[in-house]
């Protein structure tokens, strides 16, 4: 009779960690991940130590000294007695609105180069072809240069659009002037406006803003169920109640309303002094930054429209010719839809490189988080460190809330399977 | 990054410094030539002339001292630096010497950990407008547009001059001098603000210079001079005692002219020591007898040189003002050679 046992069971031995292999990979990582520790706290050690010993130890107590210097654009109040931290907050908001005005422009000019570079007309494809070809060959810094000097040196000083018999004159009825300093363009102002609202005592928010945004914003809600109900009686009845006019109307008239009743006027600038006061003041060195960064990377877009486009098969195109539908309900409706899963993944890289790119203002004055933080801030204080880390985490916070934004809405899009 | 390799620099300096202070003498004598940090270019200070040579007031300093070490003023390698790589430069070792119309302040000294061997012009920043927009004084330009170079102690002034007068600007600001040039004469900006010599000598390669007026108000201290690195006295002296020489020996009378025939011998004992034919002062500076006499040679006295090269005769056209002998009411002046 035999009687089963089970095996003896194996103890745990220390050599074990290098001769089994169940348990070998585990030990090289974790040896490795030690070292891989160990450097890296060696690095900084050293780096802090060498700093304490140059008597420059990490401090961040410079943010909250007056910074001591002006800046051209800001969005927020500031003056050259405001701190540092407030000179990198309004560095920073430059850089989101060239951000962002750079990404909208791009997008426009990428989608309509991409879709016109497949078109059947020989000459338009080639000209894209040419465009896309000698944008994303040429280093963006050169654009940017290019953009600036051409606005410097071929457009009137405001000293031109005075006299009698002036040299040069302002536009659209004498609205919007164009000048080597940059693009003057009337305001919107409000004769019985609300005022502002001070947040944290930090900033201003200008409650006009505020209404007219939820006036608009209400607006494109009530347009939305408008429009999912005609959605529901087409699917009902197949017949869609044309519904156009009244959608038109919810988002216009509520926030025209709003407009009438705070006194909306524009405001137009107009030649004082050394220069034009009054009105928007676009500074050149906004625009060869915005323009050269939304041309550079509509050439990268419109590759990846291009590329989305040619992913969707040629039956998608026939199928709806046999349908009925026209050229450009078939681009719109069919093709574009379906190609958008394909072009969003790159297109959030190439938004982030705009956002990156954007921080070689500096070469034309745009005074972006690296011009104040990481140039006059750091300069002026001996700051490198604090300054370039700072930098560093603004930036990646940056690229991640887009890629963060940019993914929920590829998820929104994407084809779902069942 | 350059700004993490300035720390790296720093820190390897740092390093070097405390460890063994080793002598830059040494390794000047060893390598046979001068590195010296000049600007990328400003007419009357340091630009290269039509053949590739440098000259200017800034470079002669370094010329003066490379006679000193060597008896040869050629023996230099001019290194071009703009405002923001200049202290890398020297904190790294890249130069020894930094001649470069560098305004002498607290927190470069102390804080920068740098040494200013004393000043070789005495500047002020001014301001300076096209003649036809009819402007007489700095008080006038409310408003204005103003171009500026970064990263410059003339920003902090230009805000604190117009803070304190209640007027607005609008700041322009600019890497390099030559594109301050090309947005000012565009009329891209009304006023260009700078050091007033360096306003005088980018006026001078204006087409028409005459079109352009600086005006009279100066709002600020500059004191330029040349500077060396923290940790080197010796050779700090060699530097600070080569300016002295050559300022000592316009108060005394000593030019290029007659340098040759003083060497022989005077009755006036200071003469005597600084040409070497009394005393033992180039040895405790661990040079030869004649270094001074050298520097001299190389290009002239102080005065010689600032005619030569800025003065009034030259079309930059300073006058000497300040920086004339402190005998003749400038500000001038060298401790003795004792």
């Amino acid at each position: 009779m035999t009687a089963l046992t089970d095996p003896p069971k194996e103890s745990f031995r220390l050599s074990m960690l290098i001769y089994d292999t169940r348990y070998r990979s585990m030990t090289i990582q974790v040896v490795a991940l030690m070292g891989f520790m160990l450097l890296f706290a060696w690095i900084i050690s050293n780096t802090l130590q060498n700093l304490s010993a140059l008597g420059k130890p990490v401090d961040f107590g410079f943010l909250f000294e007056p910074a001591g210097y002006d800046i051209n654009q800001r969005l927020i109040e500031y003056n050259s007695q405001s701190t540092h931290l407030r000179a990198a907050f309004v560095g920073l908001l430059n850089t989101l609105l060239v951000a962002a005005l750079g990404c909208a422009l791009a997008t426009i000019l990428g989608v309509i180069i991409g879709v016109l570079r497949l078109s059947k007309n020989w000459l338009v494809a080639r000209l894209m072809t040419v465009y896309v070809e000698a944008f994303r060959n040429v280093p963006v810094l050169l654009w940017i240069v290019l953009v600036m000097a051409i606005m410097i040196e071929t457009m009137p000083p405001p000293r031109d659009f005075r006299g009698d018999n002036p040299s040069a004159s302002m536009l659209l009825g004498d609205s919007v002037a164009v000048t080597n300093r940059g693009v003057y363009i009337p305001e919107p102002l409000f004769s019985r406006g609300l005022g502002d609202i001070s947040v944290f005592g930090a900033f201003d928010i200008s409650l006009d803003l505020i209404a007219i945004l939820i006036a608009l914003f209400g607006g494109i809600y009530a347009s939305k169920l408008v429009k999912r109900r005609a959605d529901r009686i087409q699917e009902a009845t197949g017949d869609r109640p044309t519904t156009w006019y009244i959608r038109l109307g919810l988002v216009v008239l509520p926030t025209l309303a709003v407009l009438i009743a705070l006194g909306f006027h524009l405001g137009y600038p107009e030649l004082k002094g050394f220069n034009f006061k009054g009105g928007i003041h676009m500074r050149n060195s906004l625009i060869a930054l915005w323009l050269a960064l939304s041309l550079y990377t509509a050439a990268f877009i419109a590759e990846a429209v291009r590329a989305g486009i040619l992913a969707i098969s040629k039956g998608q195109t026939e199928a709806a010719y046999a349908l009925g539908l026209s050229r450009s309900q078939t681009m719109n409706l069919v093709i574009l839809p379906q190609a958008a899963r394909v072009i969003i993944p790159p297109l959030i890289s190439q938004y982030l490189n705009l956002t990156k790119n954007s921080s070689l203002a500096i070469a034309v004055g745009y005074m972006d988080i690296t011009g104040t933080l990481g140039g006059i801030t750091m300069n002026q204080t001996g700051r490198e460190l604090e300054s370039i880390l700072l930098l560093m985490a603004i930036y990646l916070s940056i690229s991640l809330s887009i890629s963060a934004v940019m993914n929920w809405y590829n998820k929104r899009v994407k084809l779902v399977e069942r | 990054m350059k700004k993490t390799v300035f720390l790296g620099a720093l820190a390897v300096t740092g390093l070097a410094a405390g460890a063994a202070a080793a002598g830059t003498l040494d390794d000047v004598k060893a390598r046979g030539k001068l590195n010296c940090g000049v600007t990328t270019g400003l007419v009357g200070f340091a630009a290269p002339d039509a053949n590739g040579v440098w000259e200017g007031f800034d470079v002669a300093v370094c010329r003066a001292v490379a006679a000193a070490i060597f008896g040869d003023p050629t023996a230099v390698e001019f290194i071009p630096t703009t405002g923001k790589t200049r202290f890398t430069a020297l904190a790294s070792g890249e130069v020894d010497m930094l001649a470069r119309n560098t305004t002498w302040t607290f927190t470069r000294d102390v804080d920068l950990k740098f040494e200013f061997v004393g000043i070789n012009y005495y500047d002020g920043q001014g301001f300076m407008v096209p003649k036809s927009l009819g402007v007489s004084s700095a008080k006038e330009l409310d408003g204005a547009t103003v171009c500026i170079q970064t990263g410059t102690t003339t920003e902090l002034n230009l805000a604190d001059f117009f803070r304190s007068n209640n007027m607005s600007y609008e700041p322009v600001p600019i890497e390099t001098n030559a594109e301050a040039q090309q947005q000012f004469l565009a009329g891209a900006c009304d006023v260009y603000t700078t050091d007033a010599s360096g306003l005088a000598a980018t006026r001078a390669t204006f087409e028409n210079p005459g079109d352009y007026v600086i005006l009279p108000e100066i709002i600020s201290k500059e004191p330029l001079g040349p500077l060396v690195r923290h940790g080197d006295n010796a050779w700090g002296d060699l530097v600070r005692w080569t300016l002295n020489a050559l300022i000592s020996a316009e108060e005394l009378g000593i030019t290029s002219a007659n340098i040759d025939e003083l060497r022989k011998g005077t009755n006036n004992p200071e003469i005597n020591r600084i040409l070497g034919t009394e005393g033992n002062l180039g040895e405790m500076l661990g040079l030869s007898a004649d270094w001074a006499y050298n520097a001299i040679k190389a290009g002239g006295n102080y005065g010689e040189l600032f005619e030569k090269n800025i003065g009034e005769n030259t079309p930059i056209g300073l006058s000497r003002g300040l920086n004339a002998q402190w005998k003749d009411g400038g500000l001038i002046y060298s401790p003795p050679f004792r």
